[in-house]
C-alpha cells in the first residue's frame, strides 16, 4: 500500500492522469493517478493518507523543480490534470467529512484583468497540497472576494494580476476586504508584484512562485 | 515597399516603442478593449502611431496585438476581428506615410493547446482570421508577438505565412532564471526557437518584451550561437517594473537604454525597438545614439 502510495506521488509529479495518457513516454501504457487512486480507495486506504501521502508530496516535488525552473509551466499543468483527476475520487470523502482539508483559499485575478494562467497554476498547487480552492475566476471586483469570504469564513484570499495596470487594482481591494474583514490574510501574486509593493499595499503575504505560496498558507496553519 | 530588401548585415533599423502602456496613459482603462479604440478613439491611437514616426522609428506596429477572436471574445467582440485589425493597420499605414513600415501586431490567444483549451485548427483559423484583416489594412508585414509556446508561435507563423503574401516576423517573451538562463514561461529557450520558426516560414525572428535591453544582449547572442544569418528583432521593456508613490514605473529613461544599444548591435540584432514602458522619447534616443555610431 505504502508502494502504491509512492506511486500515486510520482503520477502526481510527472503528470500521468490515466493509463491511456500518452504522457509522459517512459510512462505508457502504465497505471495514471486515476486508476491507482480508485484502487486505492477500494483498498480501504484512509482518504486522508491518499491525500497527504499520495497527492501532497508529488505536488510539493513538482513545486520545489518549477521554483528552481527545472520545469516549467507545461509540466506543472499536466502535475495538475493528474491530481484533478485523482481529486474527483477523494472530492466525495471531503464532503462527507471522512477526510478533511487544511483550510480554505479564495483566488481570482483582480478586477479589470482577464489572465488566469497563473492564478490556475497556483490554485492547482495550492489544491494539491490539500486545502479547498474556490476559484472566483478572472475580473474580479472586491465586493465578490468580500461575498466569497462571508460565505467561507476565515478564508485565506489570493489576488493575482498580470499587467502593471491591473496590479493596482490590488491595493484598492486588499484595503475593502480589510476594512469589512480585518483578520482576513490577503496575499498577492503575479509576474509584477513584488515584495515590497505587497508591504505598501498592506497586503500581507507575497510569493514569487506557487509553492512559496503553498509553504506562506502552511505557515499560517 | 517590400520591407526585407532592407534588413541587412550593413544596416540597424530603429522600431518603436510601447502602445499598451501608451494607450493607458491616454485613458485606456484596466477591463477596457483596447483593440476597440480603432474605432472610438481613432483619434488617439493614431497619434501614437504618428508620436513614433516622428520620434525616429522606420518602422510601427498596429494597435492589435489582443485581435485574435479569442481575445476579442472576452468583450462580446469575437465577430469584429476583420473590422478591428483593418482599422488599426489602417491607422498606422496613415501614420506611417510611404517610406516607412507597418508591422501588424499579433499576440497569443491565451488559450492552452496543451489543456485541450483550443485544437490546432482553431488557433490556425483565428490567427489567419487576424493576419488576413492586416494585411488587408496596409500591414507590410505581420508581427507575431509575445509568444511563450512555440506551438502556437508557429501555428501564427504558418497560417500568416500561408494566407498572406506579407512576410512573417516573430518574438518570444523570455524570463531569466534562478541560472541565469533564457526561457520562456512554456520552458522554450531562444535557441530552440530559432529552427521551427524558420521552418514555419518567419522571415525574421527575436525577442519581446520580458526583459530590458540589458537582458536581449545575452538573448540575442543565444540566437546567433545558432544562426548567423537571419534578421533579429528585439522589441525591450524600459527595465522591469517597480511600483513608486502608488504607481507602477518602468525605471529605464531613454538614456539609460540607449547606453546598452552598440552592445546588442554587436550581439547581431537588425532591429531595435521597445516594449512596455518605452516612449517616443526612448525611441528618439535610439535614433540618435544610432545615428552618432
Amino acid at each position: 500500500m505504502t508502494v502504491l502510495l509512492q506511486k500515486l506521488s510520482e503520477c502526481i509529479e510527472f503528470g500521468k492522469v490515466n493509463k491511456a495518457a500518452p504522457y509522459p513516454p517512459d510512462r505508457r501504457g502504465m497505471d495514471g493517478a486515476d486508476e491507482i487512486t480508485q484502487q486505492l480507495i477500494s483498498e480501504g486506504v484512509d482518504p486522508q493518507r491518499i491525500l497527504t501521502e499520495g497527492l501532497m508530496p508529488g505536488m510539493e516535488r513538482t513545486g520545489i523543480k518549477f521554483r528552481e525552473n527545472k520545469i516549467f509551466v507545461p509540466q506543472v499543468l499536466m502535475s495538475a490534470k493528474a491530481m484533478n483527476t485523482a481529486m474527483v475520487h477523494l472530492k466525495p470523502f471531503f464532503l462527507s467529512g471522512a477526510a478533511r482539508q487544511k483550510g480554505t483559499f479564495i483566488i481570482g485575478t483582480v478586477e479589470g484583468d482577464l489572465h488566469d494562467i497563473g492564478k490556475n497554476l497556483v490554485s492547482m498547487m495550492v489544491e494539491g497540497n490539500g486545502w479547498k480552492v474556490v476559484d472566483l475566476g478572472v475580473d474580479i471586483k472586491a465586493e465578490k472576494f468580500i461575498a466569497a469570504l462571508r460565505e467561507h469564513p476565515g478564508a485565506v484570499v489570493g489576488l493575482s494580476a498580470l499587467l502593471t495596470t491591473t496590479m493596482m487594482n490590488m491595493e484598492r481591494i486588499t484595503k475593502a476586504i480589510k476594512a469589512e474583514l480585518p483578520a482576513t490574510v490577503v496575499v498577492v501574486g503575479g509576474a509584477p508584484v513584488t515584495a515590497s509593493f505587497c508591504g505598501q499595499i498592506g497586503a500581507d503575504g507575497y510569493a514569487r512562485d506557487p509553492q512559496g505560496l503553498v509553504e506562506f498558507l502552511n505557515n499560517l496553519l | 515597399m517590400e520591407i526585407l530588401k532592407h534588413i541587412g548585415s550593413n544596416r540597424v533599423l530603429i522600431s518603436d516603442g510601447a502602445w499598451g502602456t501608451f494607450l493607458q496613459k491616454k485613458g485606456l482603462q484596466p477591463g477596457e478593449c483596447p483593440e476597440l479604440w480603432n474605432i472610438t478613439h481613432r483619434k488617439d491611437v493614431r497619434d501614437i502611431a504618428e508620436s513614433y514616426i516622428m520620434a525616429g522609428a522606420d518602422m510601427i506596429e498596429t494597435n492589435s496585438f489582443g485581435g485574435s477572436r479569442f481575445k476579442l471574445e472576452k468583450f462580446g467582440l469575437a465577430d469584429r476581428v476583420a473590422e478591428l485589425n483593418r482599422a488599426a493597420a489602417e491607422i498606422s499605414r496613415e501614420a506611417a506615410g510611404s517610406g516607412k513600415w507597418v508591422l501588424g501586431s499579433v499576440g497569443p490567444t491565451g488559450q492552452l493547446l496543451l489543456m485541450d483549451e483550443v485544437t490546432r485548427e482553431e488557433l490556425y483559423d483565428a490567427f489567419r482570421e487576424q493576419a488576413v484583416a492586416l494585411e488587408a489594412g496596409g500591414a507590410d508585414a505581420i508581427m507575431v508577438e509575445t509568444m511563450t509556446d512555440l506551438e502556437e508561435a508557429v501555428i501564427a507563423v504558418k497560417a500568416a505565412r500561408d494566407y498572406t503574401r506579407i512576410p512573417v516576423f516573430c518574438t518570444m517573451t523570455f524570463d531569466r532564471l534562478v541560472t541565469g538562463d533564457y526561457r520562456t514561461m512554456m520552458g522554450i529557450s531562444p535557441q530552440e526557437m530559432v529552427g521551427p520558426l524558420l521552418d514555419a516560414g518567419a522571415s525574421v525572428i527575436g525577442a519581446n518584451c520580458g526583459n530590458g535591453i540589458e537582458g536581449m544582449v545575452a538573448i540575442v547572442r543565444e540566437i546567433r550561437t545558432v544562426h548567423r544569418e537571419v534578421p533579429v528583432l528585439v522589441h525591450a521593456n524600459a527595465g522591469m517594473p517597480v511600483y513608486r508613490d502608488g504607481e507602477t514605473v518602468f525605471p529605464e529613461s531613454p538614456e539609460d537604454m540607449a547606453i546598452h544599444l552598440n552592445a546588442l548591435v554587436e550581439a547581431g540584432a537588425n532591429i531595435i525597438g521597445g516594449c512596455c514602458g518605452t516612449t517616443p522619447g526612448h525611441i528618439a534616443c535610439l535614433r540618435k545614439t544610432l545615428n552618432r555610431e
